[in-house]
């Protein structure tokens, strides 16, 4: 069928399947844009920023399981989806990002709003694509798609010159992909997987050690069950949460540096660490040297270039976590008595009991953790939780009771703050009948907060509640621990009227001081069904512990809250 | 520490654009060290072949492998160990300087005189790499111009 390129791009969609794109049209995109106005077949929600666009399909991506994909102009609208995708690269998030690019011609002119998209994002994408002929255009994107959703998933760009989605040319979309040089290992090694199982039943303090693979790989269903035939306690990463669910008793918490003393303590003393899916982030390992310095260590990844890249592995096992887990179900049927590993179970309950994750609550002032405890006391398994990052985005890892993977939806690697809000919007996007809550600061919430109008035009109902303590919290918290209460440049004081500023933008806003307008500001924001902002005045000077000071060892943790006065 | 090795690498790549930045910004992106980097087509195919000389630890070569293989346009890593590496370089001396002697020298190792003009002579030499260091020392005293070194190339034996 003959048809322009434009076209060709919106057919691709199509036929992938997409059912929202999240964009922002402009110059050299435009041709593509004129073909999305005709066409029925996806919807496209308008970001009021590229960078909303990508973080959005982002989201949308990790609720569902699906790539997101979003759309975006050449120059300023490339540059300012490059945080989308080096936020979904660093957790491995699927996405294809479609961005204009000035017409052929043009290329290497430093033409207006030319900038060289693939040069900038080669770091920050699993691949990228600049097309160069229309007849290779329906080509790049069904391997594209391939691309971001196989092996270790992430973000592929396709850059397409404005005179290529212009002409007009013959489409076939390829029903299957071939790239000879991309075969990811998804299949585990058996021999290496039986040796792998041997070391599980000689352990005598094995210890589950989770990442958002597990999530990424859907295998959450096959590790409660390797953990419930073994009686093996786990620990989850900051990535990994609902994992196990909350009401597991074998999950012993989160690790690293904001983890459970029990988690930590766990990961110092096992003698087997079973790595599934996680990659050993310096925010989970502390100092490497003394990272489970008794253990072995068995590391289950799809990316090869993860296992051994920090510390040394005995196990190495290659391939999907679904894929190997089963295997590993298989070789451990009937191989390990339930009560082998009791005595492990009782120090790590003891450990817990010791110093259990816990806060000083207040009847004078709203403490934050109160509140996220709150909102997963009413809602629950009910609710998709996105945060922005800092301290409340690791109050919410603590407090929050996850039940199931995808329920939890953070900027883990890249810590990228602004992050909650469009995600919000793309989780609700893809899953409607969920409650979706972004909990968020004073400091990020302002990081993308024109997305209010975005979610009051679609009428999208995210609620988002602002953890408030004037603060950049969790810089003020490393300044008053390490910098002698120099708080620099943290003290946010000066503030919009978030329930005006809400308002103003279509929303709906609430200012709350107390408990009980909290209860009430939620009940209302869940009915309304409209985009809200929740303002909950919390106590200034709180701070997220434990912790783990940079570059400490796990066992080093700080426990007791610090008096401390302005 | 762990102690830092020398390194042939053979990278087969898909003869693309932008092939050659992947792999080059691979390098710089994750601080790693290149020594020296060739690259030319494979005949006959649409792949070119990249050689790359680096050092690092023992975690850091492992790295560099496993990452390579991750980038889309590549076929095949190969990390030499059994292999014939040659090194090639051009030199321009005045034409002052004795062409018998830098005749000599250029054959001691393999090469000879490839032109020679009005104001110069231009030796060539192909030879392993501390071969062509040991070659370039001995120029030093007919005072040559200009050195232009290609990088090396390796076969696996």
């Amino acid at each position: 069928m003959k048809m322009n390129g434009a076209q060709m791009v919106c057919e691709a969609l199509i036929a992938e399947g997409v059912k929202t794109v999240f964009g922002y049209p402009g110059g050299a995109i435009m041709n593509v844009y004129d073909e999305i106005y005709k066409q029925d077949g996806f919807e496209h929600i308008l970001n009021r920023h590229e960078q909303a666009a990508v973080h959005a399909a982002d989201g949308y991506a990790r609720a569902t399981g699906e790539v997101g994909v979003a759309m975006v102009t050449s120059g300023p609208g490339f540059t300012n989806a490059v945080t989308g995708l080096a936020t979904a690269y660093m957790d491995s998030i699927p996405l294809v990002v479609i961005s204009g690019q000035v017409p052929l011609s043009l290329i290497g002119t430093d033409g207006f709003q030319e900038i060289d998209a693939v040069g900038i994002s080669r770091p920050c994408t699993k691949h990228n694509y600049l097309v160069r002929e229309l007849s290779e255009l329906p080509r790049v994107l069904k391997e594209a798609f391939h691309i971001a959703r196989s092996g270790r998933p992430g973000p592929v760009l396709v850059d397409i010159p404005k005179d290529i989605t212009a002409e007009f040319g013959d489409f076939v979309y390829p029903d299957s992909v071939n790239i000879e040089s991309y075969k990811p290992t998804v299949k585990g090694n058996n021999r290496q997987i039986d040796k792998a199982v041997e070391a599980i039943i000689k352990a005598k303090k094995p210890l589950l050690y989770i990442g958002g693979g597990a999530v990424l790989s859907n295998a959450s269903d096959l590790i409660r069950q390797l953990a419930e035939m073994t009686q093996i306690p786990a620990v989850e990463t900051l990535m990994a949460r609902g994992v196990m669910g909350d009401s597991n008793p074998l999950l012993i918490g989160m690790l690293g540096m904001h983890g459970n003393y029990a988690s930590n303590m766990a990961m110092s003393e096992t003698d087997l660490v079973i790595a599934l899916g996680a990659r050993f982030d310096d925010r989970v390992t502390g100092k490497l040297s003394e990272f489970a310095r008794y253990a072995d260590i068995i590391h289950v990844d799809i990316d090869a270039a993860n296992i051994g890249k920090l510390v040394d592995v005995d196990y190495p096992i290659v391939g999907d976590l679904r894929n190997v887990v089963e295997n590993m179900l298989t070789g451990l049927e009937g191989a390990v008595k339930p009560a082998r590993y009791s005595d492990w179970r009782e120090i790590l309950n003891q450990y817990d009991t010791l110093h259990p994750l816990s806060f000083q609550d207040s009847d004078e002032v709203i403490k934050p953790q109160w509140v996220i405890e709150r909102i997963g006391q009413l809602l629950g398994e009910q609710a998709i939780i996105t945060s922005d990052v800092g301290q409340h985005q690791m109050w919410v890892a603590q407090y929050y009771p996850f039940d199931r993977p995808r329920q939890w939806i953070n900027s883990g690697g890249l810590g990228t703050m602004g992050f909650g809000f469009p995600a919000a919007i793309g989780a609700k996007r893809g899953c409607p009948d969920k409650t979706v809550i972004n909990i968020t600061g004073d400091g990020s919430i302002l990081m993308n907060v024109q997305e209010l109008v975005t979610a009051a035009e679609y009428k999208i109902p995210v609620i988002n509640v602002i953890l408030n303590n004037h603060f950049l919290g969790m810089v003020r918290q490393w300044q008053s621990f390490f910098y002698d209460q120099r708080y620099s440049e943290t003290d946010l004081s000066f503030q919009p009227n978030f329930k005006a500023l809400a308002e103003a933008c279509g929303g709906i806003g609430y200012d709350v001081t107390t408990k009980e307008e909290f209860d009430a500001a939620l009940q209302d924001a869940i009915e309304q069904n409209r985009v809200t902002f929740i303002n909950v005045a919390v106590n200034r000077f709180e701070n997220v512990l434990p912790m783990v000071p940079a570059g400490g060892a796990l066992y080093n943790m700080i426990l007791a809250d610090k008096k401390e006065t302005k | 520490m762990m102690a830092e090795t020398r390194r042939v690498i053979s990278v087969v790549v898909e003869n693309e654009s932008s092939v050659l930045s992947r792999v080059s910004g691979l390098f710089a992106g994750r601080g790693y060290n290149i020594d020296t980097l060739t690259v030319a087509p494979l005949p006959g195919t649409n792949r070119s072949r990249i050689t790359i000389v680096t050092k690092g630890n023992e975690r850091i070569l492992e790295q560099i492998t496993k990452q390579l293989h991750k980038l889309i346009p590549v076929y095949k890593v190969v990390e030499h160990e059994e292999m014939i590496e040659k090194e090639m370089v051009l030199v321009k001396f005045p034409i002052e300087e004795s062409l018998a002697d830098i005749q000599a020298l250029c054959e001691a190792y393999n090469g000879g005189i490839v032109n020679v003009g009005v104001h110069m002579i231009i030796g060539m030499v192909a030879d392993e790499p501390n071969r062509i260091r040991h070659f370039i020392e001995a120029t030093s005293r007919y005072n040559p111009i200009e050195i232009v070194r290609g990088g090396v190339v390796a076969i696996e034996r």
